[in-house]
């Protein structure tokens, strides 16, 4: 264990020092890698245990929105906001979990009804457009301060730190999943579903665990990243382009590890800056044709992700010196 | 231990079982055998609870099973090895039988459990760290068998042991049958392996197009001639 956590303690004192020596830009991309981060994070929750979901952006949608319409609306703030947005998120969950795992919609098949289900909630966002201001998108009610309350902070150092500990608290997340009992179970349930129910796992049960959790963490992001960029627009916090971002930048990062979907993050936010300055508006779409083909390469050249090909790597490097001394 | 009566069961509008009634005495060894698709695998997946019944009683020691999730039948002691073996095959060979004890009861006896399955089972014990899809058949079957007794069950339920081994396999996993029933436990075993299978129960019902249609004792069967010509070819 020591040899994890000397690492991961010697990163977040990078990590809770690092805005004193970054400007504004820098620390606003660092504020996205982390709050992405984290959706990712919640993402690979389930989808390290073979529940691939295409739909994300549902949750990340619900999540957001709920949240900035409790605000403008009915004045209520975010602190009451973000959970109610969680609690449909979960309530969505159950409701498209529960009939999928009962009814064995495994695979491919589930896969479809959650791409199915990011789209469906990104039409009914831009449906109702009176109050949700459809595909111009919403902003949040300014109160043109700093407020803990109103969760809106003018200075980036602010957001930095929200950021970082809701980033640090996915990672706790991720790591009680990974250490608890259901881990062992839902490795099973990913292996053999029959073979699991077998042995007496509640095979249900299990997979809406983890995709109850899963969702909450992603609507929580989604909330986060409406209050930080104080503008909702429904094509970047649902649907299918940011649920396939989601599921690329898992992929890419390594979703078997705990800072593999940060890594995921670092990855799509440098590309999409560095072709947004590189290219400027001359390439728009080029960042979704990209992703496409990098998923295609890391599918097959790195299964594992970035971390996952290191990992193994350091191993191998550690194993080959072991064997020559 | 084991009592069912005048279950039916069945898939969408085709019914695979029809009034079938039977039981196994503690410390019995009871084989059903049949030829394919006559109910057998449906037997053991409605008594295990991973199908559901559709009438009839199912009573393990006077406790009613019937309408019971498949969590809840192991955790009452049924344990249930199913067909093809079905062992996790990226796990290693000790995760798959760690798995065995997943329900709350077994679960903090997991060591004791563990080193009385190696004790039984040596050859796993050597391959404990081998992933367990690689192992050999005979072996993964004796995988699946040591799984399914990490819950300490009541009565272990076998859904056709021999299916996809070579012959000499076969032989070796009706010696592990035998071996678990010396340690006193009760077995349930469904099998297509006629000639076999009588030759390590007690007793056996003869399953055909989900009707019981004969049942006695091993030596019985063995010499009824209705036995003999359908299913032993002699």
């Amino acid at each position: 264990m020591m040899t994890i956590r000397w690492p991961l303690a010697l990163l977040f004192a990078v990590l809770l020092l690092l805005p004193l020596g970054l400007q504004d830009y820098l620390l606003h991309m660092a504020i996205q890698i982390l709050i992405w981060g984290f959706v990712y994070t919640g993402w690979s929750v389930m989808g390290r245990f073979g529940q691939v979901s295409l739909g994300h952006g549902a949750f990340l949608g619900v999540g957001a929105y709920t949240t900035a319409l409790l605000w403008n609306n009915f004045g209520l703030v975010p602190w009451i906001g973000i959970p109610i947005g969680v609690a449909f998120a979960v309530l969505l969950a159950l409701v498209i979990g529960y009939p999928c795992f009962r009814l064995k919609v495994v695979g491919h098949y589930f896969a479809l009804v959650t791409l199915a289900l990011s789209q469906v909630v990104l039409l009914s966002i831009v449906a109702a457009r009176d109050i949700t201001g459809g595909s111009l998108g919403m902003t949040p009610n300014s109160v043109g301060q700093s407020s803990w309350l109103a969760l809106q902070f003018t200075s980036k150092m602010h957001w930095y730190f929200v950021a970082l500990a809701v980033w640090a608290f996915g990672l706790w997340v991720w790591v009680k999943v990974d250490r608890g009992m259901g881990r062992a179970a839902m490795e099973a349930v990913s292996e053999d579903e029959t073979a699991a129910a077998a042995v007496g796992i509640n095979v249900t049960r299990e997979k809406l665990r983890v995709t109850v959790i899963s969702a909450a963490m992603t609507a929580f992001g989604g909330a986060l990243f409406g209050q930080y960029q104080m503008y909702l627009n429904p094509e970047t916090l649902s649907g299918i382009g940011v649920s396939l971002q989601i599921v690329f930048a898992a992929i890419a990062g390594g979703m078997y590890s705990l800072l593999g979907p940060t890594v995921g993050a670092l990855l799509t936010i440098a590309l999409t800056e560095g072709l947004r300055i590189g290219f400027g508006t001359t390439l728009i779409g080029a960042a979704n044709t990209i992703y496409g083909i990098l998923l295609i390469l890391f599918i097959i050249f790195m299964p594992r992700g970035i971390t996952g090909f290191f990992g193994a790597w350091t191993k191998r490097r550690a194993a080959t010196a072991a064997a020559t001394t | 231990m084991l009592q069912l009566a005048g279950v039916s069961a069945g898939y969408g509008s085709f019914q695979a079982l029809f009034d079938v009634s039977l039981d196994v005495g503690a410390g019995e060894a009871v084989g059903v055998i049949g030829p394919n698709g006559a109910g057998k695998t449906t037997l053991m997946r409605v008594i295990s609870g991973m199908l559901p019944v559709r009438a009839g009683r199912i009573d393990l020691e006077g406790r009613a099973l019937a309408g019971m999730p498949a969590h809840r039948v192991i955790g009452e002691g049924i344990a249930h090895v199913p067909e093809n073996r079905r062992l996790f095959p990226g796990l290693t060979v000790e995760e798959n039988l760690r798995m065995g004890a997943y329900i709350p009861s077994a679960r903090q006896h997991v060591r004791e459990r563990l080193e009385w399955v190696y004790e039984l089972f040596p050859r796993l014990k050597e391959r404990r760290d081998q992933i367990a899809g690689t192992l050999s058949g005979g072996e993964q079957q004796m995988c699946a068998i040591g799984r399914a007794l990490m819950s300490k069950p009541k009565i272990l339920l076998m859904d056709e042991p021999s299916a996809g081994l070579a012959p000499l396999v076969v032989q070796q996993v009706f010696g592990l049958v035998r071996r678990i029933r010396e340690e006193g436990f009760t077995v349930l075993i469904v099998e297509q392996n006629v000639q076999q299978v009588l030759e390590v129960v007690d007793r056996a019902y003869l399953l055909e197009v989900g009707r019981i249609r004969l049942s006695g004792s091993a030596e019985e069967l063995k010499n009824n001639d209705f036995v003999r010509q359908a299913y032993m070819g002699i």
